[in-house]
């Protein structure tokens, strides 16, 4: 689904590429270095764009479709950029049974863009995600670290507004 | 010395409340107040009733204040801590009686229960390893290192017949045992933090809320296998949790509790932490160790099981939090004090996830063997709104959902097994009439399509295939004979879908098939969702003897889909309606239904 999507162009900085190049020599050594490298990676850059991925790959010699692979294949990393402010509504079973699919709908719609996705201002990105393990206060959505609980689709609006 | 303790629980649940806030007002007026050295302010983990926070318990007393509002602490404060008077208009209602306040452990939420792995939650700081210390945290390991070999560790454990609280229920003794065995130059201790039940997060809560006890737990496993070397695999979606997880590893190393020469005993063990990326797969054991190694977390074929091949090739023993929580205690009491507690075949408690549609939503711990509905009903506080209970899932999108009449069976591994569902990590999330149990169905399958690695077909394509039959269902396109072909589809992908995940993907189709058969069959021949919950099949209605002409639907429908004119009844364009009740909600009177 990545591919269908607007491409950002690369933007990344030569403050961005040293802080990496420094985290890539602090682990190299260890087992298993990969994982760790590429969730500092995308802290810096706030996504794993081919340029970030080619970088990684040069620096530890690793081929680029293995890196790919692993990018592609866990949730938390993304090929594209997140809005300055990422809206995740929790799709666990919990939340689930008392309507955060309602909930998930009306930001989709108040947003104008569907999961995965990013406003073209760049404000807000949207995603599904799976329990953030506060069920007791199902249904839960999430802007950034701040973490909105027991929740109607009424009070979406007024939520999102607060970032507007 | 302070003269009161003021706990406020600092665990997802109450953080996303704002209990964060919360500590920071209460230092502000405690210091106005001129309290600042005779009150402490200690941020815990998580006490279990999330649904009552933010929540704050006050000793000397253990008064319980439940869903305290930053503009509710000045007087708290000036009333309770400086006046010594309670607020009684804050406290957690269960506990007021006309007698006065009554102790928190004989409400209905926690008489039944036994904390053994939940221990120390919400009780001690899980950001000073001091306090741990002091509820004997580390003297079973002390014990461990100087007075038994390694053989003897693994008998407790073995005579505990404590079983894997991860989902498997394997016995732990017989795993550690089977670590032992292999001889190697290097052994692994991993713990699989890795909670991607939707619904269940009791290992979040131990390691937010006692994160040494896993640390200690593991150290332990070390010794008695073989291994210097764990590492802990924790959601990244926990970032609490893998805060105060990287403060206690820092604390230990620096008691010495980890690392070179531990309790001067000559053994040396130290632990790393590895974050999860959100891939659900990757709380299987082999897809686990291959996250580990830095790879795409697939599966691979067992054996070798880990014990013999492992991570980094190596012998590794893999146990879940819960299940580590459990060891110092083991050690500490033995194994006759855990053997006491529990059915014939599943020792000691188990920490459920109370979720759903429940008025106590929270964690609780109870020996095994009470039944369902001691949990649901008195526990839990039954169902909100007067709502007649559905069903019950457990085991998250492996387990399955369990009707009202099998309320009445102990909650044991076998038990819930021989019920078409599993214990699974512990979630238990609970259902009323207002659920569509094809609609839960297909939820979970969404779940197993979005997370199945793709390595073996028949979980790739099978889940799929099950997840668009299931779809076909709720939009009332199906026949019976695709239930059918559902059906057998289901034990194919169990049959030969390559690890857990995919083998027990099947699971919420077969039980909602084998307890709700009636509601399939609604779907399909009547065209009819019974609870309500499929668009598809929904159909708004006005009454006209009700409607009073006020207009108020029709200016609210998105959609224009409502005429009608003032005073006169209203109609609903069913080629327009998007069903999505809006006026159903607002209707004054009561005139509009869904069918």
């Amino acid at each position: 689904m990545d591919s269908q999507k607007k491409k950002v162009p690369f933007a990344g900085t030569k403050e961005q590429e040293s802080a990496l190049l420094k985290v890539i020599n602090e682990h190299r050594d260890e087992k298993g270095s990969l994982m760790p490298i590429l969730q500092k990676a995308q802290e810096i850059y706030g996504y794993l764009p081919i340029e970030v991925q080619t970088i990684i790959s040069n620096e530890l010699d690793i081929p680029l479709e293995k890196i790919y692979g692993i990018v592609t294949f866990y949730s938390q990393f993304s090929l594209n950029p997140k809005g300055k402010y990422k809206v995740s509504v929790c799709l666990g079973t919990a939340c689930y049974v008392k309507g955060s699919g309602d909930i998930f709908t009306k930001i989709q719609e108040l947003l104008g863009i569907s999961d995965g996705e990013c406003t073209p201002d760049g404000k807000f990105s949207i995603e599904s995600c799976r329990c953030i393990g506060a069920c007791g206060l199902a249904p839960v959505f999430t802007v950034n670290d701040d973490v909105y609980g027991k929740l109607t689709v009424d009070d979406v609006e007024g939520i999102l507004a607060k970032y507007k | 010395m302070y003269r009161s303790h003021v706990l406020v629980c600092g665990g997802t649940g109450c953080t996303s409340s704002g209990s964060h806030r919360i500590v920071e007002t209460l230092k502000t007026e405690i210091e106005k107040n001129g309290l600042k050295d005779e009150i402490a302010v200690v941020q815990t983990g998580c006490h279990g009733l999330c649904a009552l926070g933010p929540i704050m318990i006050v000793y000397p007393g253990a008064t319980f204040y439940s869903l305290v509002k930053e503009e509710d602490i000045p007087e708290i404060v000036s009333e309770h801590f400086l006046k010594g008077r309670i607020v009684t208009r804050l406290v957690y209602e269960e506990t007021v009686t006309e007698e006065g306040i009554k102790s928190l452990s004989d409400t209905d939420f926690y008489k039944k229960q036994n904390r053994i792995a939940l221990r120390n939650c919400g009780i001690i700081n899980p950001e000073n390893i001091d306090e741990y210390i002091a509820t004997d945290g580390y003297e079973a390991l002390g014990r461990v290192l100087t007075e038994y070999t390694p053989d003897q560790v693994i008998q407790t454990i073995l005579d505990s017949g404590l079983r894997g609280r991860g989902g498997g229920g394997f016995p732990t003794g017989l795993k550690w045992k089977f670590a032992k065995g292999y001889d190697a130059d290097q052994k692994y201790v991993c713990c699989n933090a890795d909670e991607g039940d939707p619904g269940a997060f009791m290992d979040r809560s131990v390691l937010e809320g006692d994160p040494h006890v896993v640390l200690e737990a593991m150290t332990i496993a070390g010794f008695a296998i073989g291994a210097s070397q764990g590492y802990i695999y924790v959601r990244a979606e926990y970032p609490i949790a893998v805060k105060r997880l990287q403060i206690a590893i820092n604390q230990a190393r620096e008691y010495g509790l980890l690392g070179k020469n531990i309790f001067n005993t000559g053994f040396n063990f130290d632990i790393d932490l590895r974050l999860g990326a959100g891939a659900f797969v990757c709380g299987e054991e082999t897809a686990l160790m291959t996250s580990i190694e830095g790879n795409r977390g697939e599966p691979r074929p067992r054996p070798p099981f880990p014990a013999e091949k492992g991570l980094f090739g190596k012998p590794t023993l893999l146990n879940n939090v819960e299940t580590y929580a459990n060891i110092p205690q083991i050690i500490l009491h033995g194994a006759d004090w855990f053997t006491s507690m529990g059915t014939e075949k599943s020792k000691g408690t188990k920490v459920f996830a109370l979720g759903g549609k429940i008025h106590n939503t929270g964690l609780v711990e109870i020996p095994m063997g009470t039944t369902l509905r001691e949990v649901v009903e008195e526990i839990g506080g039954g169902i909100p709104n007067g709502k007649r209970f559905k069903a019950a899932q457990t085991g998250g999108p492996s387990g399955g959902c369990i009707p009202a009449e099998h309320l009445d069976i102990p909650i044991d591994y076998d038990n819930l097994i021989s019920i078409g569902s599993m214990m699974g990590s512990g979630g238990l999330i609970v259902m009323d009439e207002d659920n569509c149990m094809v609609d839960i169905a297909k939820f979970f399958l969404d779940f197993t399509v979005e997370e199945s690695c793709g390595k073996c077909t028949p979980c790739r394509i099978g889940t799929k295939r099950l997840s668009e039959m299931l779809d076909k269902i709720t939009k009332g396109n199906a026949t019976l004979e695709d239930i059918d072909k559902m059906e057998e589809l289901c034990y194919y992908i169990k049959e030969n879908a390559l690890c857990g995940l995919g083998q027990t993907a099947p699971n919420p189709v077969l039980s909602t098939l084998r307890y709700f058969r009636d509601e399939y069959i609604a779907h399909v021949v009547d065209k009819k969702c019974p609870a309500g919950v499929c668009k598809a099949l929904l159909s708004y209605q006005i009454d006209p003897d009700k409607c009073k002409g006020c207009t108020l639907c029709s200016r609210i429908c998105p959609n224009n889909a409502i005429n009608g004119k003032v005073k006169e009844a209203h109609v609903i364009d069913q080629s327009k309606c998007l069903k999505c009740g809006a006026c159903l909600e607002k209707c004054r009177f009561g005139a509009i239904s869904k069918k």
